[in-house]
């Protein structure tokens, strides 16, 4: 049903926490995603025209990169993009079939295609891209929180965490509980000042960035320049003015 | 946001059909309007025909169009689903409006045509909110957008039954209504399309991204190469360019030439006053098509934020 689930204190919400300080944009977390969702929950994602110009097709995970300041404060941040998981999603609301829902179990927000009618309304409603037409199946698509994965019994329990999580070279992708104030996500959004996005569109998304740190004031100097090696001066004085005056 | 053709086609159409339908329901029982069955059987069967067009081409904008009865299911938080209970529903009284015209019954006449005014009333109030709610779209979460799908659909309304009440020999009460709703549409456009023009977009690149604490925000690499859904979807811009040119276009042909051929038509009458009536009729359609068009094309979706302003 579309209408929300009431939220009790304490309730699970399940989510990601994307490190913006350490995301290099290799767009790993992107394609293991498509890798997995292509063949899970709300498989298949598809692609048009993959094989000639202008291909395109459903992802769950896009990364994006932005240059944020100017100057010695300016920075290249890499900033993958995905559901957030809402606590008051409107894509839920506003699907007037009851394909879109919110589980009341753990928060996740997923679509039941077999019932929606691709009207579309949930992906004008969503303030961040997360919803995805097939053009195939003329059904609406979104991230699952790899929903086959984190409860999934058959797989290690090492795995049972999204695919985007599991590849992320850098670790820059956490996933966890962010209701629990005591989980490891909320002790790192809490040390790190972990943001939501667009908290003015009032839909308290789940997930949270961890802001870029600081540069360091070392790394604002120019760096110095490097000398020649004692073996590379061949003047035995001159060797010798470099070995007194290096001390 | 795309201007989709079948959801143009669809809310100016059905705007209209239940205009005319919301007007008849309430001037008919009156006596403000011809009193021959044959103008009010043919005056509920076009506003009819319009609502069941528009609805069907708004099932072409849907993907799986043969599940479109689940849409009815979630009245209790969507607009859209409301607007589709709210549309079936009003076919009930409206189709015994109908029979009641047909057959001249004006004991069933007050009932039935009030119910299927009111019918009418809230199933474009839907429509506009299905509009109005969504926040990522600054000029459809306006104030003013619910109540201009009202006032827009009452007029072309009015206009449509104006020129038919001309063909009977009885326009005069409707021509003076779409004339004065003409006018009021005018002054409505033109003062929501100010109030748009100075709202700034509550969110920016820096609100999407969270960056704004280390400077401006600048896209420097897209995730993709080629286009995709949520860029040819929400982020269409190719009437920008045009839009002071087509807001004038919709300004003269919706509103400022019909409400000047029905004050004519008031003055002139006879056989003119009905050339006056299809040609105001006409003009209010065709520029209610623009207005409806921009009302897609000048609208702006947040995650537009994302990308790269497309140069």
């Amino acid at each position: 049903m579309t209408s929300l689930p009431n939220p009790t204190p304490g309730a699970k919400k399940l989510g990601l926490v994307i490190d913006l300080d350490t995301c290099v944009g290799c767009h790993a977390c992107a394609t293991n995603c498509k890798e997995w969702n292509t063949s899970g929950h709300m498989a298949p994602l598809p692609d048009q025209h993959p094989y000639s110009a202008a291909q395109e097709g459903v992802w769950f995970n896009r990364v994006h990169a932005y240059e944020a300041g100017d100057g010695d404060e300016g920075r290249t941040v890499h900033f993958p993009r995905s559901c957030l998981h809402c606590e008051t999603p409107a894509c839920v609301t506003v699907c007037p079939t009851g394909a879109s829902y919110k589980r009341a179990e753990d928060g996740i927000v997923l679509v039941n295609t077999d019932m929606c009618i691709g009207c579309q309304l949930c992906a004008w409603a969503c303030p961040y891209g997360a919803r995805e037409l097939d053009e195939d199946q003329g059904v609406m698509k979104k991230c699952t929180l790899c929903v086959d994965r984190i409860y999934n019994e058959t797989i290690p329990e090492e795995r049972r965490v999204p695919a985007c999580v599991s590849t992320c070279p850098a670790n820059a992708r956490h996933f966890g509980d962010l209701g629990d104030p005591n989980s490891d996500v909320s002790k790192l959004v809490a040390e790190r000042g972990g943001y939501e996005l667009m908290p003015e569109m009032g839909y308290q998304p789940v997930n949270r960035y961890l802001p870029p740190r600081k540069a360091s004031s070392q790394v604002k100097s120019a760096p110095k320049e490097a000398g020649p090696l004692p073996s590379q001066i061949n003047n035995p004085l001159l060797r010798w003015m470099d070995k007194v005056l290096s001390r | 946001m795309k201007p989709a053709p079948s959801i143009v086609f669809f809310t100016v159409a059905s705007g209209a059909g239940y205009g005319l339908l919301f007007w008849l329901g309430v001037l008919k029982p009156l006596g403000l309007l011809p009193a021959n069955t044959l103008f009010g059987a043919t005056a509920a069967i076009i506003a009819l025909a319009l609502i069941a067009a528009g609805l069907c081409s708004s099932l072409l904008h849907l993907g799986r169009p043969e599940r479109a009865w689940r849409a009815l299911s979630q009245w209790r938080s969507s607009w859209l689903s409301r607007e589709g209970v709210a549309a079936v529903l009003t076919f009930l009284p409206a189709i015994i409006f109908l029979i009641a015209l047909a057959h001249g019954e004006t004991s069933l006449m007050l009932p039935a045509g009030l119910l299927s005014a009111v019918g009418a009333a809230v199933t474009v109030y839907c429509t506009g909110m299905i509009y109005a709610s969504l926040k990522p779209v600054k000029e459809w979460h306006h104030p003013m957008v619910a109540p201009g799908y009202l006032l827009f659909a009452s007029f072309s309304g009015a206009a449509l039954l104006a020129m038919l009440s001309g063909f009977w020999g009885g326009g005069f009460f409707p021509a003076l209504v779409a004339a004065a709703l003409g006018m009021a549409a005018l002054f409505f456009k033109r003062a929501y399309w100010a109030s748009m023009d100075a709202t700034p977009a509550a969110s920016t690149r820096e609100s999407a991204t969270g960056l704004g604490f280390i400077g401006t925000v600048r896209p420097l690499e897209s995730p993709h190469t080629e286009s995709n859904y949520l860029l040819r979807e929400m982020a269409f811009r190719v009437a920008r360019v045009h839009a002071a040119k087509l807001r004038s276009i919709a300004l003269l042909l919706g509103f400022a030439l019909p409400a000047l051929f029905f004050c004519l038509a008031i003055i002139l009458g006879g056989g003119l006053a009905i050339a006056l009536g299809v040609l105001a009729a006409a003009s209010a359609l065709a520029g209610l098509l623009v207005e409806r068009w921009l009302i897609f094309a000048e609208a702006t979706h947040t995650v537009a934020l994302y990308y790269p302003t497309p140069r």
